[in-house]
C-alpha cells in the first residue's frame, strides 16, 4: 500500500509541466542510507512472515493423529474417485462420506491418497487445502469439519480429458448418521430374485470393470456398484443419478462425460431397460 | 573517441529483386536482423497464441459452454501456454537482447554472429515442429491433434499408456531444438557482454540492460540445461523402455516435477530480467535522471539469479514434500521478494524529483511497476505453503502468473517496442494509437486478470474446460472473458501501429529521446556495422556526457 501510493504521488507530482524550462533535472545517482533501509526492513517482514509461515506448516504437517480418527484410502482414477475405509470395510465411489468432528471429541478423517494411473489433487476447498494423488509416492492428509452438510470440490491436478468432471462431494454426517452409512455400505448387494437384468449385467463387459459384492461381478477398473442407489450422483459428479441419466450413461457415456473411459454398451433398447431396472435395485 | 575507422560497403543496398533479398535475410548473420527476425518470429507466434486463449476464454464464458470439445480444449491449453513461454516471450527477448547489446556495448557484432544465426533458426523450427503436430501426431496417414499434457506435462500422462501418437513426441522435439538454440544464444549474451565491450566500457560502466541480459544468459544455461536433458529421459522412456517417469515400472512422477521446475521457476526470471531491463533503460531516460543505485541494481540483479535457482519447489508444495522441505523453500521463495523490491524502490527513486515524461514507452512502464507490485504480492501469498495449499493448481495461481507474465513482462515489452522502435526502423511510431493500445490493453489486462483471482480463491481450479453453475464462478468468469476482447484490439492495435508507421512513420532521427546509451549514438536503423568509428566510453552514460561536457557523469561515479 505505501509502495502503490508513493509510486502514485510521484507519477502525479513529477511529471513534466507545461511551463518547464527545457533544464535537465538534479541528477541524483543514489544513496548508500536510503538503499540500506529498504534493503533491511523487507528483509524483517520477511523474517516475521516466515516465522509464522513455518509455525503453520508444522501445525498442520506433524499433526498427532488421534486414536478415534477415520481412516480413508482414497484413490484417484482417470477420471473418478475410489474410497476404502480399511477399519470398517467399506468401498465406494465418489461420495466420501465423513463423520462430523468438534472440539471436544475430534474424530479428524486421515486419508491416504494413492493414485491408479496419472496425478490427481484432492481439493475441498471449504475442508482443507490440497494435496496430490501421484502414481508410485503415497501421500496423506487429514480434514477435521465441524459442521454437518454437503462439501464440494474437484480434482486440481490436471489428468487428462475429463478432468474437468471429475467432481468431489464430501458428506459430512453426525456420527449416528455415518455409522448408519458405513453399515448399510459394508453389506453384500441383497437382490432377491434374480432378474433378466442382472443377467445382462453378469454376462457382459460390465464385470470386466465393475464390482457388486456377492456377486460374480469383481472388477476393479470401474466405480463399485453394490450400493449404487445410495449415491446422489453418477459419472463422478457429472449428473444426478435419475434411471435417465442412468440410462444415457450406460447407452452413451460421451452425452454426459465426453472422453471417459467408460464404453458404450451397444445394447438394444429392451436390455438397457432390463439393465437400468437391476441398477436400480442395487441400494 | 577511437581513431580507428572501419569502412566498407553497406550491405542493405545491394540487392533488388525479393528473392535475394529473402536470400539475405535467410542467410544473414547481422546481429541486427537475427534480432528483428527473432522479433516478427515471436510476434507471429503471439497472434497464434493470442487465439488460443481467446478460444479458451470464450469456451468459460459460461457454466457448460460447448464451444469446443474438452480435447480440444485440453490441446488449446497447452499449446497457448508452451507457445507463449517458448516462442513467443524467449524469443522476443533474445531478438531485443541480440539487437541491442552490442549496440550498447559500442560493438560491431556479437562475438559469435554463426551461432548467433544457428541459434535463431533452431528456435525457428522448434515452434514450426510444435505446430506440425496439427498435421502428423497421428501419422501422415490421418489428420494430427497438437499435445494436450499441459505446457509442463507432468508424468505419467506423457507415457506412452496415456498419450498415445505422437503429439507428446512433438512437444519433447520442440522444446528440445529450441532448448538448443536458446543456451547457443545464451552463450553468445555471456561471450559478447564480457569480451566485446568498448575501450572504457568497464562491467561497472555496463548499461543495466546488458547486465541485466548476462544474468538472464547465465540462468539460461543453468535452467534448459535440466530441461533439456528431462526432455531426453522422456524420449528414452517412450521409445527406448526407460523407466525414469514411468510410474507402473518404478519411476517416479515426481523426479519429472523436480526436472521441470528447477527449468521452470528460473525460466520465470529468465523472462522477467529482460523485462527489468527494458524498464531500467526507459524510466531514466523518461524521468531525465539516472538510475537510481545503479551498484546496487547490479547487485540485486545478481543476487536474484542466485536465489531463483533455489525456490523451484514452491511450484510442488501440494506433492506432499517433507515439512522441512516445504519449510525451506517458503524462506527462499520469500527471500527473493527482497532484490526484487529494491528494484521496484530504485525506479521508483529514479523518478522521484525527475521530470517524467508520459510518452507511450513510458506509460507501460508506469503500468508495469504497480502491475509486478501487485504480483510480487500475490506471490509472497503463495509462497507461504499454506497459502498455496489451498491456492495451488486454481485459478489464483493463472491469474497470478499472468499478471507476472502479462502484467511485467509484455508491459515492458510493448515499452520496449515503443522505445526502440524508432531506432531499429528510422521511423516514429504513432504516440496517438500508442496511447490507444495502452488503454484497451491496460482495460482489457485489469478485466481479466484482476477478476480471475477471484474464482480461484472461491475454488475453480485451472485446466478446466467447463465447470458447474451454482459455484460462485459465473459472473467472474464472463467478465474475464470480456477483458480479453479489450486486449485482444489493443494488439490489432499495436500491430497495426507497427506496420503504419514502418512504411508511413515520420523519419524518428538518430536520437528521438535524448537518451544516454551508445545505441543512440549511431544512425537510426544502424549501418550494418553499427559505428563508424569504435566509441571510447568514460560513464555509464556516455551520451550524456557529450551532451553536457560542463557536467559530465564520470566526475560522480
Amino acid at each position: 500500500m505505501v509502495v502503490f501510493a508513493l509510486l502514485l504521488y510521484s507519477v502525479v507530482k513529477f511529471r513534466k509541466r507545461k511551463n518547464d524550462d527545457g533544464r535537465e533535472p538534479p541528477q541524483v545517482y543514489g544513496s548508500n542510507q536510503v538503499e540500506l533501509a529498504w534493503t533491511i526492513i523487507p528483509i524483517l517482514i520477511v523474517v516475521a512472515l516466515f516465522m509464522a509461515t513455518a509455525r503453520v506448516i508444522a501445525s498442520v504437517q506433524k499433526a498427532a493423529r488421534p486414536d478415534n480418527a477415520i481412516e480413508v484410502v482414497a484413490i484417484g482414477h482417470q477420471f473418478w474417485w475410489e474410497y476404502r475405509y480399511p477399519e470398517l470395510g467399506v468401498v465406494t465411489a465418489n461420495e466420501l462420506h465423513v463423520p462430523v468432528s468438534d472440539a471436544n471429541h475430534p474424530t479428524p478423517t486421515f486419508i491416504k491418497l494413492l493414485s491408479a494411473d496419472t496425478d490427481h489433487s484432492f481439493w475441498i476447498p471449504r475442508l482443507g487445502g490440497k494435496t496430490d494423488l501421484i502414481p508410485n509416492h503415497p501421500n496423506s492428509m487429514w480434514i477435521d469439519p465441524h459442521e454437518a452438510g454437503i462439501y464440494l470440490g474437484q480434482c486440481a491436478q490436471y489428468c487428462g480429458t475429463q478432468h474437468a468432471k471429475m467432481l468431489l462431494r464430501v458428506y459430512v454426517q453426525s456420527r449416528a448418521d455415518f455409522n448408519r452409512w458405513a453399515q448399510e455400505q459394508r453389506q453384500p448387494a441383497t437382490v432377491s430374485a434374480a432378474s433378466q437384468g442382472q443377467q445382462i449385467f453378469e454376462t457382459t463387459a460390465c464385470i470386466n470393470c465393475h464390482t457388486v459384492a456377492g456377486k460374480v461381478a469383481t472388477g476393479h477398473f470401474g466405480p463399485d456398484l453394490t450400493h449404487l442407489m445410495s449415491r446422489d450422483t453418477i459419472a463422478a459428479g457429472a449428473a444426478t443419478n435419475t434411471p435417465e441419466n442412468l440410462r444415457q450413461w450406460i447407452l452413451n457415456p460421451d452425452a454426459i462425460k465426453p472422453g471417459s473411459l467408460m464404453p458404450a454398451m451397444q445394447l438394444s433398447d429392451q436390455d438397457l431397460d432390463a439393465l437400468t431396472a437391476y441398477l436400480e435395485t442395487l441400494r | 573517441m577511437s581513431t580507428e575507422t572501419i569502412a566498407w560497403p553497406s550491405t542493405t543496398e545491394s540487392s533488388s529483386s525479393f528473392v535475394e533479398k529473402l536470400h539475405e535475410w535467410v542467410t544473414t548473420v547481422d546481429h541486427k536482423r537475427l534480432g528483428i527476425l527473432y522479433i516478427a518470429y515471436a510476434l507471429v507466434f503471439l497472434l497464434i497464441g493470442g487465439i488460443e486463449a481467446t478460444i479458451i476464454r470464450i469456451q468459460l464464458i459460461r457454466p457448460h459452454n460447448d464451444f469446443v470439445s474438452p480435447q480440444v480444449f485440453n490441446r488449446l491449453f497447452t499449446m497457448h501456454g508452451t507457445t507463449m513461454i517458448f516462442f513467443v516471450v524467449m524469443p522476443v527477448l533474445f531478438g531485443f537482447a541480440n539487437y541491442l547489446i552490442p549496440l550498447m556495448i559500442g560493438a560491431r557484432d556479437m562475438a559469435f554472429p554463426r551461432l548467433n544465426a544457428f541459434s535463431f533458426w533452431m528456435t525457428a523450427f522448434g515452434g514450426l515442429l510444435l505446430y506440425f503436430s496439427l498435421v502428423g501426431a497421428n501419422g501422415l496417414y490421418g489428420a494430427g491433434n497438437a499435445p494436450d499434457v499441459g505446457w509442463f506435462a507432468y508424468a505419467p500422462l506423457t507415457s506412452q499408456t496415456f498419450s498415445v501418437g505422437h503429439s507428446t513426441d512433438f512437444w519433447i522435439l520442440a522444446l528440445l531444438v529450441s532448448g538448443f538454440g536458446s543456451i547457443g544464444t545464451a552463450i553468445n549474451i555471456i561471450a559478447t557482454t564480457l569480451c566485446m565491450r568498448c575501450p572504457g566500457m568497464t562491467l561497472a560502466k555496463l548499461p543495466l540492460f546488458a547486465w541485466l541480459n548476462l544474468v538472464m544468459a547465465g540462468l539460461v544455461i543453468l535452467a534448459v540445461s535440466p530441461l533439456t536433458a528431462a526432455q531426453i529421459m522422456l524420449l528414452v522412456d517412450r521409445y527406448l523402455g526407460g523407466h525414469f517417469f514411468d510410474t507402473q515400472a518404478g519411476g517416479s512422477a515426481v523426479i519429472w516435477m523436480h526436472f521441470f521446475w528447477v527449468f521452470g521457476h528460473p525460466e520465470v526470471y529468465i523472462l522477467v530480467l529482460p523485462a527489468f531491463a527494458f524498464a531500467s533503460e526507459i524510466i531514466p531516460v523518461f524521468s531525465r535522471k539516472p538510475i537510481f543505485g545503479y551498484p546496487v541494481m547490479v547487485g540485486a540483479t545478481i543476487a536474484i539469479g542466485f536465489i531463483s535457482m533455489s525456490v523451484w519447489a514452491h511450484h510442488m508444495f501440494t506433492v506432499g514434500m517433507s515439512a522441512a522441505a516445504n519449510t525451506f523453500f517458503v524462506i527462499s521463495t520469500m527471500a527473493i521478494a527482497v532484490p526484487t523490491g529494491i528494484k521496484i524502490f530504485n525506479w521508483l527513486a529514479t523518478m522521484w524529483g525527475g521530470k517524467i515524461e508520459f510518452k507511450t514507452p513510458m506509460l507501460f512502464c508506469i503500468a508495469f511497476l504497480f502491475q509486478f507490485l501487485i504480483a510480487g504480492l500475490t506471490g509472497i501469498m503463495q509462497g507461504a505453503a499454506p497459502f498455496d495449499w489451498h491456492l495451488g493448481n486454481s485459478y489464483f495461481v493463472v491469474a497470478h502468473f499472468h499478471y507476472v507474465i502479462v502484467g511485467g513482462i509484455l508491459f515492458c515489452l510493448f515499452g520496449a517496442f515503443y522505445y526502440w522502435f524508432p531506432k531499429m526502423t528510422g521511423k516514429m511510431y504513432s504516440e496517438t494509437l500508442g496511447r490507444l493500445h495502452f488503454w484497451l490493453f491496460i482495460i482489457g489486462f485489469h478485466l481479466t486478470f484482476d477478476f480471475m483471482h477471484i474464482p480461484g480463491l472461491l475454488g475453480m481450479p485451472r485446466r478446466i474446460y467447463t465447470y458447474e453453475p451454482g459455484r460462485g464462478w459465473d459472473t467472474w468468469n464472463l467478465i474475464v472473458t470480456i477483458g480479453v476482447f479489450f486486449q485482444a484490439a489493443g494488439i490489432l492495435v499495436f500491430l497495426g501501429n507497427l506496420i503504419w508507421s514502418y512504411f508511413r512513420g515520420k523519419p524518428a532521427g538518430d536520437d528521438p529521446w535524448d537518451a544516454w546509451t551508445l545505441e543512440w549514438s549511431t544512425n537510426s536503423p544502424p549501418p550494418a556495422y553499427n559505428f563508424y568509428t569504435v566509441p571510447t566510453v568514460q560513464s555509464r552514460r556516455p551520451l550524456w556526457d557529450l551532451k553536457h561536457p560542463d557536467d559530465p557523469d564520470w566526475k560522480y561515479e
